[in-house]
């Protein structure tokens, strides 16, 4: 499909990175900061987000699809500053999301349901029908694209979620555990997409799997107890590990090694 | 477009193709085409008659685009074509969401069953139970449009650019859309005046909204239905008389509760496009 180019396309990009936040804190109910004093700096390419559970992950992700507001420090999407009470329209038309809890509608097909995100995030009208066409098809659901929800898989479920996430062609896409539920072919298959998304967005991937990060992240942040433990390429996740740490992975060597330092454990898990 | 069009010369040296036009040329006539019907209109006329200029010469454009054509059909004819939308998705769901109709039937016929007692009912006491409910009604309709608990996906929601104040009015709109008429025929029958229930009506929906941009719209329907069953309700069903607050006396206060409940609505607007007015 041919499309015109905008000035919008062509415009220089005012800024370096796609997300950038320096001291940033996110409050989580009266007390507890989830994130805590983070310093991040993230551009075009797959991020994986790294850490044990609670580490503060799915909340960094709902702060920067500015579902959150940040208690404390600056958080710069696409160069606009977030948070204050705006509502960041112009800026969320070019971020894609998939919560953890990726919550539908049962009674919608799968084509009525991305067409829907589609409409709230303010695709073009005109636009619509091929940006849903074309998200379905990414994601290999064109065939069951006009079944209903309740018949679905928990894996084609999570499909229809990553599809509805880069329906509008994002930016930034932010995808807080989106292998869970998915068979080891379809992960391959997922990991293309991130891959191929990677060239021309930034991603970053919530995920708890080690394996996913390696194959098919450019980039590493390692995150506990709301703050960045690790930052860099999967090697130097790996070279950080020796054979005395736990793991059955050069990575999850690292993994365990960069964990293991300043930070304690609440838990024995 | 302007008034320009492509000159016949460029036409005819594209339908020829090769050498006969400079690549910019090319770009510039595709570009000019996508978008002018007058010369689509000439570039077929001159496809037709080189074609039919170069069929006395021999193998020719048409019979090329024929095998293609011939080859296409049968694929054509197994494609299957989209399934007709249905009307729900395309139109209601910008309105309301699925998880919202099932709440709005419950909140009408429970009007209507109201309505029902009042008219069994009509001598032995002089209070309205259609009075008594109408303003709390759309509060429970509004709490199930915007609700943690009862709209799956209200986190994706919240993410995305149209959340906030424009798709809650929305959706508050088809509550009363659906509630209004169902209300102002039971407001009739029991010959109530119609500012008597609107007004709190109103009043409690926009309170709703404004308290819900503070600490969560689920709850702040939770509190207004608890404030109005022990302030208005319990007394009223006790002494059975309705209570000042119903009276035509009251309607300025009313007036009042939902001018403040739009100031506070519209000066937080950006309360609803994040995860705490869900709670």
């Amino acid at each position: 499909m041919m499309r015109a180019v905008s000035v919008a396309d062509i415009a220089p990009t005012p800024y370096a990175w796609q997300i950038r936040a320096a001291g940033l804190k996110v409050r989580v109910g009266r007390k507890r900061m989830a994130v805590d004093g983070l310093d991040l700096s993230l551009g075009t390419g797959v991020h994986g987000l790294l850490g044990p559970n609670g580490a503060g992950k799915t909340t960094l992700i709902r702060a920067l699809a500015t579902v959150l507001r940040p208690t404390e420090g600056t958080l710069e999407l696409l160069g606009e500053p977030v948070g204050g009470r705006g509502e960041h329209r112009a800026l969320r038309r070019r971020i894609g999301y998939l919560p953890q809890e990726f919550g539908y509608y049962k009674r919608f097909t799968v084509r009525e349901f991305v067409e829907y995100m589609a409409w709230l995030k303010e695709v073009p009208k005109a636009d619509i029908p091929a940006a849903v066409q074309r998200a379905v098809e990414r994601v290999g659901l064109a065939d069951r694209a006009d079944e209903r929800m309740k018949a679905l898989s928990g894996g084609m479920v999570r499909r229809v979620g990553i599809a509805q996430a880069i329906v509008n062609d994002p930016t930034i896409l932010l995808l807080d555990e989106p292998t869970v539920g998915l068979d080891p072919a379809q992960r391959l298959r997922f990991r293309e997409l991130l891959q191929e998304l990677g060239m021309d967005t930034c991603v970053l991937v919530s995920t708890h799997l080690v394996e996913d990060v390696a194959a098919a992240c450019t980039d590493v942040v390692l995150f506990a107890q709301g703050r960045l433990v690790f930052q860099g390429t999967p090697e130097g996740l790996a070279a950080a590990g020796g054979p005395e740490h736990v793991g059955d992975s050069p990575l999850e060597r690292g993994y365990s090694a960069l964990l293991q330092g300043p930070v304690k454990h609440g838990g024995s898990w | 477009m302007s008034g320009e069009h492509a000159s016949m010369r460029i036409i005819d040296g594209y339908v020829r193709g090769g050498a006969d036009i400079a690549a910019d040329e090319v770009w510039a006539v595709e570009a000019h085409l996508e978008e002018c019907r007058v010369c689509r209109d000439r570039l077929s006329a001159a496809v037709r008659a080189q074609a039919t200029a170069a069929a006395v010469r021999g193998p020719d454009v048409a019979a090329l685009v024929d095998t293609v054509w011939s080859g296409l059909e049968p694929q054509l004819a197994a494609t299957v074509p989209m399934p007709r939308r249905r009307f729900w998705s395309s139109r209601l769901s910008k309105w309301l969401t699925p998880t919202m109709v099932p709440w709005l039937a419950m909140v009408a016929s429970v009007t209507l069953l109201a309505l029902m007692l009042d008219l069994v009912d009509a001598d032995s006491g002089e209070v309205s139970l259609v009075l008594l409910l109408a303003p709390v009604l759309p509060v429970l309709g509004v709490a199930a449009s915007w609700s943690r608990g009862l709209d799956p996906a209200y986190e994706l929601t919240a993410s995305v650019p149209r959340a906030g104040l424009h798709l809650v009015l929305r959706r508050t709109t088809s509550v009363l859309v659906v509630l209004v008429p169902v209300l102002s025929v039971g407001g009739w029958t029991t010959g109530v005046t119609a500012w008597q229930w609107l007004l709190p009506c109103l009043a409690f929906t926009s309170a709703t909204l404004a308290l819900g941009g503070v600490i969560g719209v689920n709850r702040a329907a939770v509190a207004l239905v608890t404030v109005w069953a022990g302030v208005i309700v319990a007394p009223t069903l006790a002494t059975s008389r309705t209570t000042f607050a119903l009276q035509t006396d009251g309607l300025s206060v009313w007036g009042l509760i939902l001018a403040l409940g739009i100031g506070v609505v519209i000066a937080r607007k950006g309360a609803y496009s994040v995860l705490g007015a869900h709670r």
